[in-house]
């Protein structure tokens, strides 16, 4: 299959609209203004409606009106953007509206900087929002992997009503590697049946709408939604395992900083030391069962992350104490070195 | 026995939640009239805000959705440019539009999104209980204006129809009242052509609407009718602030 050099932003809004997104609402910031920018130009060419909104709560806004009256429709940021989209992201997930959210993550906090982090993976996974919902959060490693996952998001979130988030630090926004624009496999997906379209006079009004006063109804729309997230943990956990067999240390780390571990984790096999890595590919749901099932020469886990240690709490939880777990990171924008995890992995194993 | 009489189709059955005296129901009324008689309810999607309207979308008889506080243009915007062959409004009060959300209408106004505003301004916040909204008129006790509004504390009230005059967006903007006959029945000739203005392509149209909150006010429904008689139209002129351009 061809291969296109991009840039992992533009990846993004490539792989969207081949998935069928026709719609767009943004607001500039950096490193993702790419994204917005290829948007701008490529989406009227294909039918669809670029728009830059006041603001990252105007945006996020926009995809809830867009979304609940039935489109394809995304918007991307970068970390203090997705804390301004919060408050969307909660009604959004309340009224089961399918989108995409991009977050192209930076170091924080505060205004931060500018340059790679996986510091929002609490505000991915916990999310920054209000009440019990979550977000199918997809974490690529590669932009392949990020071209396909943009597609499928898409489907993911029609299949399930569902809002889904690609979370991807700034290092998969701004390299370039080749990517296949293949066909990924079409879900079969229900008719939006429940969208705001005008009744046309042949059905009763739709409504999208977060407000239940009754507190029998918001709880029956909360154990709805538990379960719908029961069964999308079922289905859409992913994750990759490498090289777990016989390992003394196991590596876990998700998107760019897995690529780095995996350098590492050759250099410690040209030392005699047996390593793995545990790649979570949703954030969530979380791949729990793959910290279950470690070999019973693992003497350790170890946590590797852009951030001062969020993921690592999701790990130990997914241990439960069976294992020590430590946690080696960097944040801000500065990057774990592969001599950094190699000395960091044999100080715990006392090498 | 002939029928002389009957509810619009725009509305549903449902019993509203508004208190006596509240003229909400007399606007959600003009409104339902107006878009049946355009006969367009069939493809009118319209959007409620958080404050009393919150629950306007169990009382029409169309689809709807219901915004986050403030913003609700920009949710119509989205729905908007979906199906731009549709007829989207927001219906929002004066802390929704003229408090937390005016950068939302604020730009709504100035894309010039083909939408329809309808504007309600009680001068309070009405849901919380009563608290002090940008368009409380100076020395009006509010729970957080216990003494009355002081200018020079709060500043003074918020003029929303002379100020979206001014943006060049903005194809159609008058103010309206609904306290006797004659104004309900301006009203709804300012709401049509609102709604019009949207058919018709023009961009964005934003009809004010003064209206009275008796409980929080704490007056009689027919003294709050008085009141805002007095006291808000002098302040609030009515009229038309802004007529792009004529439409059929």
């Amino acid at each position: 299959m061809e291969k296109v050099l991009m840039k992992g932003n533009e990846a993004i809004g490539a792989a969207a609209i081949k998935a069928g997104c026709r719609y767009f609402f943004g607001y500039p910031i950096t490193p993702q203004n790419e994204v917005p920018e290829y948007m701008a130009k490529e989406l009227p060419k294909h039918g669809g409606v670029f728009l830059q909104a006041e603001s990252e709560v105007a945006a996020i806004n926009m995809v809830y009106g867009a979304a609940g009256a039935g489109a394809r429709v995304m918007t991307s940021s970068s970390s203090p953007g997705l804390a301004l989209k919060q408050e969307g992201l909660t009604y959004i997930a309340a009224c089961e509206l399918p989108c995409l959210v991009v977050n192209v993550v930076r170091g924080g906090p505060g205004l931060g900087g500018i340059q790679p982090a996986q510091s929002d993976y609490y505000q991915a996974t916990r999310g920054g929002g209000n009440g019990d919902y979550k977000l199918i959060v997809l974490a690529p490693a590669s932009l392949q992997e990020l071209t396909d996952m943009v597609q499928e998001a898409f489907d993911l979130a029609d299949y399930y009503r569902n809002p889904v988030m690609v979370l991807a630090d700034g290092m998969i926004g701004q390299m370039m590697e080749p990517v296949a624009f293949g066909e990924i496999p079409q879900w079969t997906l229900p008719e939006k049946n429940w969208a705001t379209t005008g009744t046309d006079g042949d059905r009763a009004p739709n409504v999208i709408n977060s407000l239940f006063l009754a507190p029998e109804e918001l709880e029956a729309l909360n154990i709805r939604l538990q379960a719908k997230y029961q069964t999308i943990k079922a289905n859409e956990t992913r994750c990759e395992i490498y090289q777990l067999e016989d390992a003394e240390i196991v590596f876990t780390a998700y998107g760019t900083t897995a690529r780095i571990v995996k350098n590492a984790i050759k250099i410690l096999k040209a030392e005699g030391i047996k390593a793995g890595l545990i790649r979570p590919m949703t954030l969530w749901p979380f791949p729990e069962a793959a910290y279950q099932a470690l070999p019973k020469t693992v003497k350790c886990i170890l946590s590797v992350e852009m951030s001062c240690g969020q993921m690592v709490d999701d790990v130990r939880l997914a241990v439960e104490s069976k294992v020590p777990v430590a946690f080696y990171g960097r944040s801000g924008g500065m990057i774990p070195t592969v001599d950094d995890i190699v000395a960091e992995a044999k100080q715990l194993l006392g090498r | 026995m002939a029928i002389v009489f009957e509810k619009t189709k725009g509305l549903s059955n449902v019993e509203t939640h508004y208190c006596p005296g509240c003229t909400h129901g007399i606007i959600h009324r003009l409104v339902a009239e107006v878009l049946e008689e355009m006969d367009v309810l069939p493809k009118a999607i319209g959007v409620s805000p958080v404050g009393c309207s919150v629950l306007a979308f169990k009382y029409f008889n169309i689809d709807f959705q219901e915004a986050t506080h403030g913003r609700a243009p920009a949710v119509a915007t989205g729905i908007k440019r979906v199906h731009p062959d549709k007829v989207v409004f927001t219906y929002q009060g004066d802390g929704d539009l003229a408090s937390i959300g005016t950068a939302e209408i604020v730009h709504a106004a100035h894309r010039s999104e083909n939408i329809t505003t309808i504007f309600v301004n009680n001068a309070i916040y009405g849901m919380t209980g009563g608290q002090m909204a940008p368009t409380t008129l100076p020395g009006q006790k509010s729970t957080t204006s216990p003494l009355g509004r002081d200018p020079k504390h709060a500043g003074m009230p918020l003029k929303i129809s002379e100020m979206f005059a001014t943006i060049p967006g903005t194809a159609y903007v008058e103010r309206v009242s609904v306290h006797d006959p004659v104004s309900i029945r301006n009203a709804k000739k300012a709401i049509r052509k609102a709604f019009e203005y949207q058919v018709a392509g023009k961009g964005f149209a934003m009809v004010e609407v003064l209206s009275t909150c008796p409980t929080n006010w704490g007056l009689s429904p027919v003294d709050s009718l008085t009141w805002l008689k007095d006291n808000m139209i002098p302040y609030y002129p009515l009229g038309n602030y802004k007529t792009l351009e004529e439409v059929k």
